[in-house]
């Protein structure tokens, strides 16, 4: 009952902004198997350039495995993985792999590590400068370039490791549970930044979460997977405004439905999940 | 402060108690005194003699650890990174590993003869396991995300190793050396005792067979000296070398 209405709101005001843009990422009846193991089977899916996906379901559902043949660390067992219209292939440079451990080198500082990629660019040393001064001030760390990872905080590690990421200006972010080690508090205080600087920068996201708040706050679009081998049960269209407030829209209705509908598609799978 | 006087108190009382225990509770041809073994000492450094044999040795413990080093390092970055090739070689590198290296001086004679090479190589061997094997651990803990996440930054494996590899496997190297510095010394000392006619270990050896026991203990407080000096020397070089250690101490202490 409560969720036909929702459906009907959802399809009045179905992510107005994404609709119209190319399609980027493409997951074709996709399936891995690692030897016995079927982690993943038949997924298909389209992601639009612009847009903001969240993927969230039980963990060992295959969310990271997606992710990794978005980026061609690993190729689909069976169907085909395209970006931009082209068959990925290993190291797909286009994306860019935050995942839940920052990966700073811990022998640099903040600014340097910021540098790696524009070192790997071969950037001049006035032009990395320039930049990481730049990203410093995205990310809010002015002022800490020359501290070690060691003396930050676990939000200041994460936004090293964003600026880092967003250094070399990948088209596409590909996110792995980042803030999954954080306390509530600093995960809202990232997820803002996360959506200011996404839409600053006109960027592509998969977001994948096991947090159904995260999964409906962050999205254009939610995919909901289920089960092992994981296939998606669903895509929820998040007919939330593009500029949106992650600190009150808590009791936004739309919303409050939404989670409340996430709750009950991932209750069933989650009891089923134990083992 | 009161932790260097302690210790001064206890080295005080130590050769205190050892001055007073020779030739009455223990006899002295066995103990020697401190007040001998200085006088031995201080007759050393004056003829030049210490200087002289301890140079010798310093040199075949220098020379062999940096050969071993490395080459160690080298082997252990390569094999890091050639998985297949490690798997490979891994039984003959565990069986060569097993043989207690001092074992090979005989051999090392017979192919390199008496004079200094042999002992640069025998220390060279010691040290070059160690830091071997450090250094492979190290390459091998590098975590593949972190290089996969590299990778889609655009790197290539130069780059990988530069920027990844080398930087985090390098505690693992000092370590490996540190571990090296006494049996650096091992390889240089054993190797002139067993044949040689100058060095520390032919010092000690010498005073050894002519039953002068305070030579020996002042042959060993050269050859601890030596130890103590090196050892500062590797340290030097780590703290130098690993800035960001002195960050993640202060991060340490301050919590
Ligand atoms: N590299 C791998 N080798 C073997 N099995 C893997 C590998 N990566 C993931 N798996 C398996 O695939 C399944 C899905 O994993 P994953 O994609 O990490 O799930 P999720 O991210 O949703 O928790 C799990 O059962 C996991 O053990
Ligand atoms: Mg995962």
């Amino acid at each position: 009952m409560q969720a036909e209405k929702v459906d009907q709101m959802v399809a009045r005001s179905a992510a107005p902004h994404t609709e119209a843009k190319p399609e980027l990422v493409r997951f074709d009846a996709v399936s891995k198997s690692f030897g016995a193991l079927q982690a993943v089977r038949d997924v298909s899916l389209s992601v639009r350039e612009g847009e903001f996906l969240t993927l969230v379901g039980p963990s060992g559902c295959g969310k990271s495995t997606l992710l990794n043949m978005t980026a061609g660390l690993f190729a689909p067992t069976e169907g085909t993985v395209t970006y931009g219209g082209v068959p990925v292939e290993p190291y797909n440079q286009k994306v860019g792999y935050m995942t839940q451990s920052d990966h700073l080198l811990h022998w640099r500082t903040v600014a340097r590590n910021i540098a790696v990629p524009l070192e790997i660019a071969k950037l001049s040393r006035g032009e990395i400068r320039d930049r990481v001064d730049e990203l410093l001030d995205l990310v809010g760390l002015t002022g800490f370039g020359d501290h070690y990872p060691s003396e930050l905080s676990g939000g200041m590690r994460k936004r090293c490791a964003l600026a880092r990421l967003l250094a070399y200006d990948p088209e596409t972010l590909l996110f792995d549970e980042p803030f999954a080690a954080l306390d509530a508090q600093l995960r809202l205080k990232m997820q803002m930044e996360i959506r200011r600087i996404v839409a600053q920068l006109n960027k592509t996201v998969l977001f994948v979460t096991h947090d159904l708040d995260e999964a409906v706050a962050l999205a254009d679009r939610c995919v909901v997977f289920s089960g092992r081998p994981g296939t998606i049960s669903e895509v929820l269209d998040i007919p939330l405004p593009r500029e949106r407030d992650l600190f009150s829209i808590r009791h936004n209705a739309q919303y409050v439905q939404l989670t409340a509908r996430l709750w009950d598609e991932m209750a069933p799978s989650a009891a089923a999940g134990e083992n | 402060m009161i932790m260097f006087i302690s210790r001064l108190g206890i080295l005080a009382a130590f050769l205190g108690f050892w001055e007073f225990a020779s030739g009455r509770l223990i006899q002295k041809y066995l103990i020697s005194t401190p007040s001998d073994i200085a006088a031995t000492f201080w007759e050393w450094l004056l003829d030049g003699r210490i200087f002289f044999h301890a140079g010798i040795t310093a040199i075949e413990a220098i020379a062999g650890f940096l050969l071993g080093a490395f080459v160690g390092m080298t082997i252990g970055l390569i094999l890091g990174r050639a998985e297949k090739l490690a798997e490979l070689l891994n039984p003959f590198i565990m069986a060569f590993y097993s043989i207690p290296k001092i074992a090979l001086a005989p051999l090392f004679i017979i192919w390199f003869g008496i004079g200094i090479e042999m002992k640069i190589l025998l220390t060279a061997t010691i040290v070059f396991f160690l830091v071997f094997l450090n250094t492979y651990t190290g390459v091998r803990s590098v975590s593949q995300e972190l290089v996969n996440i590299m990778r889609l930054m655009g790197a290539n494996e130069r780059d990988v190793m530069r920027k990844v590899v080398l930087p985090s496997a390098i505690v693992w190297v000092f370590t490996g050396l540190r571990l090296s510095v006494p049996y650096a010394m091992i390889g240089a000392i054993v190797g002139e005792m067993i044949a040689a006619n100058r060095g520390l270990g032919y010092l000690l050896s010498h005073a050894s067979s002519q039953f002068n026991t305070a030579g020996v203990f002042a042959a060993l407080v050269a050859i601890i000296t030596m130890s103590v000096l090196m050892n500062t020397g590797v340290s030097l070089l780590a703290r130098i070398s690993m800035p960001w250690e002195k960050a993640k101490q202060k991060r340490e202490i301050s919590i």
